[in-house]
């Protein structure tokens, strides 16, 4: 059982990532990669700070801090340097690689027998339970430590989709989402896109290095490695999500990329008990973006020549 | 006003492909005027229209819009003083969101955008109440996506969204030259009610000799990057589309007596 409840809390910790990348990918359309390195800064600086003897919540948040000015950073290159959107993102995700070796010291730093954010959470749980070690959870025997995980990662995730819903429904977030959909009815709104792109870029990252920051603290350790393929994570539990619940509507966006990083995690968990070479799981991840990519159209083409219209009647 | 004093501009300088779209071209408009700007292709009629509203800096020249000097401002500093549509339908309005909050979003040009809620109760009621003089029954679709929309309805919503704050300063490029005819004439008659009502300065670009007659009260005529004609007052209101033909037909001889004087001198001394 720990299994699924190890699934989901990942999957809740990751949804973090995804919701940064849904800001950047698909609200602002930006190919933001920042994301490899920021989401290891976030656990960099979180590990080091509560290494430290800094309150876990205060560390969390000073990671997304640094998530933030990264992005801000990326966003900066392209739209005050002009360089081209792939490259600004590279340039930061490998200047962090230095950064993060940096802050952290080293390549690894363990977090064991430290405080976490699911702390308080644990103590709630000991003193409800009268301190058993594993609790009875609709039925299942789920250890305390895993249960005050996830529910902290649950509360955290609520928290922050709830923040997210409602601040793209403000005067703010609607200009970003405009900035995203027709920059040049923005520009002739009176508002500055570039800036706009910069904020995005900044929430975004801020929102991936909160995610790095608990999934530290959920591991157990901070790794300069960590970062490799996250982005590409992402973008696979956004096209799930959008698979399970639509684009339609803000709401729906919001809970489905929840939802399908959730259920990505699931998938790897259960590909990785059956026998899949951990190894691979990035090669996979891969191939399944490409697949979810591509398949919109072939399916279209596919259908065209079963229908047996003329390859050309397409333009 | 409106204040453009001898603006130079040449796109792609010192290249084969050189073209010296604004020749230090000057022109006063006066507050509550409207004007159209009428010409051949590549006259410069269009870069004088985005020189105005900022898509580029001009290479000399200065341009000054209520006594402000707009010269260096960006694009969308700019659009805090200016209201504008496009001649692509398309361009204006945001197509994944929905109509109101598109409209909300013109609600607050020039203003600080903050984290108040954007699209509320009162400012529903209060789109609803202004698109419903469309008679195109949007008011009842402001949740829908723009995009869904048809061409013509979406250059309306464009024209309300620039003038919904009142701009000193309306530019309307071409605006109706990508519609179906009657959604053409739905959207000049529109330009027209609101102008008219708000008292607006407009400066219009337009390739139907028509509207130029119709709408505005003074018409600019433009060729290679100048000024060439310029009805106003009076002789505005006598003029028809003929007469506006026989100018283009005089620019066309002139420029056809222009080649064939230089063939001759090329012929002479070449």
């Amino acid at each position: 059982m720990s299994l699924v409840i190890g699934a989901f809390t990942m999957g809740l910790i990751l949804s973090l990532l995804s919701l940064g990348m849904l800001i950047s990918f698909r609200m602002i359309r930006f190919m933001d990669i920042t994301v490899d390195g920021s989401i290891t800064l976030g656990a960099s600086l979180a590990a080091v700070l509560i290494s430290a003897g800094w309150n876990p919540w205060l560390a969390t948040l000073a990671a997304m801090g640094g998530g933030f000015l990264s992005g801000a950073v990326t966003g900066l290159l392209y739209a005050r340097f002009k360089i081209p959107e792939l490259l600004s993102g590279i340039l930061v995700m490998t200047a962090l690689y230095s950064v993060n070796l940096r802050i952290m010291g080293r390549s690894n730093i363990p977090l064991l027998d430290v405080p976490s954010v699911s702390g308080a959470m644990e103590t709630f749980i000991a003193f409800m339970s009268g301190g058993a070690e594993k609790i009875n959870t609709l039925g299942w025997m789920i250890s305390s430590t895993d249960l005050a995980t996830f529910l902290t990662t649950l509360f955290i995730c609520i928290l922050i989709g709830t923040l997210i819903f409602r601040f793209l429904l403000t005067h703010l977030g609607t200009a970003l989402r405009a900035a995203g959909d027709n920059a040049q009815m923005v520009l002739a709104q009176g508002l500055n896109n570039k800036t706009m792109i910069v904020f995005s870029l900044a929430l975004a990252n801020g929102l991936v290095a909160l995610s790095g920051a608990l999934l530290a603290q959920y591991q157990g350790f901070a790794d300069v490695q960590m970062g490799i393929g996250m982005m590409v994570w992402g973008l696979a539990s956004i096209i799930i999500g959008e698979a399970l619940v639509g684009k339609a509507g803000l709401g729906l966006a919001i809970t489905g990329t929840i939802l399908g990083t959730i259920l990505f995690r699931l998938l790897i968990a259960i590909a990785l008990r059956w026998g899949l070479n951990p190894n691979d799981l990035k090669l996979v991840t891969a191939l399944f973006v490409f697949a979810a990519l591509v398949a919109p159209s072939w399916i279209a083409t596919l259908k065209k020549k079963i229908s047996g219209g003329s390859r050309y009647a397409q333009n | 006003m409106l204040k453009i004093n001898g603006i130079l501009k040449t796109f792609l300088p010192n290249t084969p492909n050189e073209v010296r779209a604004l020749q230090e071209v000057s022109l006063h408009i006066k507050e509550g005027s409207f004007t159209a700007v009428i010409g051949t292709n590549g006259s410069g009629k269009s870069t004088l229209l985005n020189a105005v509203a900022g898509t580029f800096e001009p290479d000399a020249g200065s341009i000054h819009l209520n006594n402000l000097d707009i010269t260096r401002w960006p694009e969308y500093r700019r659009a805090h003083l200016v209201g504008r549509v496009f001649q692509n339908p398309f361009a204006g309005t945001a197509p994944g969101m929905t109509i109101a909050e598109n409209i909300v979003i013109s609600m607050r040009r020039g203003k600080s955008r903050g984290l108040g809620t954007a699209v509320t109760k009162s400012v529903r009621d209060e789109i609803a109440d202004k698109i419903r003089v469309l008679k195109m029954g949007l008011e009842d679709r402001l949740d829908n996506p723009i995009g869904t929309l048809s061409g013509g309805q979406r250059q309306a919503l464009t024209l309300l969204m620039a003038t919904w704050l009142r701009p000193k300063l309306l530019l309307l490029d071409e605006h109706t030259a990508a519609l179906d005819p009657k959604s053409a004439a739905k959207i000049s008659e529109l330009t027209k009610d609101i102008v008219d009502h708000e008292k607006l300065t407009a400066l219009m670009v337009t390739h139907s000799m028509q509207q130029a007659v119709d709408l505005p009260n003074r018409i600019i005529m433009m060729h290679r990057g100048k000024i060439v004609e310029d009805f106003h007052g009076d002789q505005k209101t006598r003029v028809r589309v003929p007469d506006l033909m026989a100018a283009f037909d005089r620019i066309a001889k002139r420029d056809l007596f222009d080649e064939s004087v230089a063939t001759l001198l090329a012929r002479q001394y070449g």
